[in-house]
């Protein structure tokens, strides 16, 4: 996953995750100094901007066009050496043996048999150079290889009218996506990518929506009606969160 | 409203509608500034961060969380100051001409403290400088789309000059905001008079 470079600050990041997000929205001295008082009702603002994040994951899956494609760049662009991101440190990258690997499937999934990745390289593939865009501003050039998502759905039967599909990693990262963003054209199972140690073997590549989108070192697919949320997104983050 | 001009009736130098989202958008311009700047700090493009203490959202989903919310506002609040700024005659009467040299010689004026300030009608300075931070949000709020959005709509990214670009124009485009504000809000409150008639709409006393 690319989620925030949050875990770059170490300490930072420990702090930041003990706190809520209702905390965190309102410890601020600077809505205090705004209304001349202290807010003592955190939870009327609190439940506001949550009901606003909702209204903008529905004004993002309006806006989404489900055939506008991501601009693609060439080789001369990518992003060298591409950035590490996670909620943890570097040093912390799971370790996921590739002779035992199986994708595992669950939900609203005809063919549920898991997967190896011999066979997930035997589907065909395609390969994209996009930009990696991070909820925190920055982002990078990459290039990701690996099995068109819709393919994938369509190949193992999946409920393509459900509503969410979502991902469990084996870095304990877990998130979810609508429907029409899996279904979009450059939505990529990737098993070849520039940054090839942090993900391996499978990530998502989602070049319509903001890099904590993107889980990494995916062990698990289910496809669900209800809602699945994420690491991020539970902690405050937009849901949608659409490029 | 107390429009009908009477002798005897205090003037309204700002109406209604003018006064209502004048304070809606500075509300909506203090949340997006200082959530904006929890948000920089998150990967700042500079060296260096904003002081935390004077940011808003407590941390980056906080602030963006404060930053989606308001841009709402802000933009449909802008809207409708500007359809009625335009319908009304008003940008045109009150905004219009625009003349940098007499800008220049008002602020000159000010200087030396002969600038009068008629209670209803803006100075060329005061004039040049609405007109510009009204522009200013507008950059801000297009170039926000752009970094928002860069794939949905990346027609406009492209034509902020890519991604990155369009950082930089969003920070600058807030960088003149608040430039704005340290100027309007020190005139506001430190000249004699001008403030309670954006709250009442009416001038205080004939001069
Ligand atoms: C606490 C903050 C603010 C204060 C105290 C304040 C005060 C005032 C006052 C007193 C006037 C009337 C000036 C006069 O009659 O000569 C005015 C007008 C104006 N202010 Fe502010 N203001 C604030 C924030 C803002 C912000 C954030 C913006 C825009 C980003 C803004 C933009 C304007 C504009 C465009 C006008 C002219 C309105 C019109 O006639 O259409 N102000 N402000």
């Amino acid at each position: 996953m690319k989620p925030s470079r949050l875990s770059a600050f170490g300490s930072k990041v420990a702090r930041l995750e003990r706190r809520s997000f209702i905390k965190q929205s309102l410890s601020l001295g600077a809505l205090s100094l705004l209304s001349g008082c202290t807010l003592k009702d955190d939870d009327a603002v609190d439940r506001l901007l949550s009901a606003m994040s909702r209204f903008n994951d529905k004004m993002q899956a309006a806006l989404f066009d489900p055939t506008k494609l991501a601009p693609t760049y060439s080789e001369a662009d990518l992003t060298t050496p591409f950035p590490f991101n996670a909620y943890y440190e570097e040093k912390d990258v799971p370790f996921v043996d590739g002779e035992s690997y199986r994708l595992q499937l669950s939900g609203l999934i005809a063919d549920k048999r898991p997967w190896c990745l011999e066979e997930l390289r035997a589907l065909p593939q395609s390969s994209q150079i996009t930009r990696l865009v991070c909820v925190e501003g920055w982002s990078a050039i990459g290039k990701w290889r690996g099995v068109a998502f819709r393919h994938f759905l369509e190949r193992i039967g999946a409920d393509l009218t459900a509503r969410y599909v979502g991902f469990r990693c084996a870095d304990k990262y877990y998130s979810s996506i609508d429907m029409p963003s899996a279904l979009h054209p450059q939505t990529l199972l990737a098993l070849d990518f520039t940054d090839a140690k942090y993900g391996y073997p499978l990530r998502l590549r989602i070049p319509t929506k903001l890099g904590f989108k993107n889980p990494k070192f995916i062990h698990e697919i289910f496809v669900t009606n209800d809602y699945p949320g994420g690491y991020w997104e539970d902690k405050g983050y937009n849901w949608f969160s659409g490029s | 409203m107390a429009d009908a001009a009477g002798a005897e009736k205090p003037q309204t130098i700002h109406p209604l509608f003018i006064r209502v989202t004048h304070w809606v958008n500075a509300f909506a311009i203090f949340v997006m500034v200082l959530s904006g700047w929890r948000i920089y700090n998150a990967s700042p493009l500079f060296g260096f961060e904003f002081p935390p203490g004077f940011t808003l959202g407590g941390w980056l989903a906080g602030a963006l969380a404060w930053h989606f919310a308001a841009m709402w506002l802000l933009a449909l609040n802008g809207m409708a100051y500007l359809a009625y700024g335009i319908v009304s005659g008003h940008f045109r009467r009150d905004f219009f001409p625009i003349s940098f040299k007499r800008a220049l010689n008002d602020v000159v004026l000010a200087g030396r403290g002969r600038l009068d300030h008629a209670p209803g009608r803006y100075n060329a300075a005061q004039r040049l400088l609405y007109v510009g931070v009204i522009l200013a949000v507008i950059v801000a709020i297009f170039s926000g789309l752009a970094i928002w959005k860069p794939v949905q709509l990346q027609g406009l990214t492209a034509l902020m000059g890519g991604y990155d670009v369009a950082r930089l124009v969003h920070f600058f485009a807030m960088a003149a905001i608040v430039a704005f504000l340290v100027v309007h809000i020190a005139l506001a409150v430190g000249v004699k008079g001008v403030l309670a008639p954006m709250f009442t709409g009416r001038a205080e006393a004939p001069r």
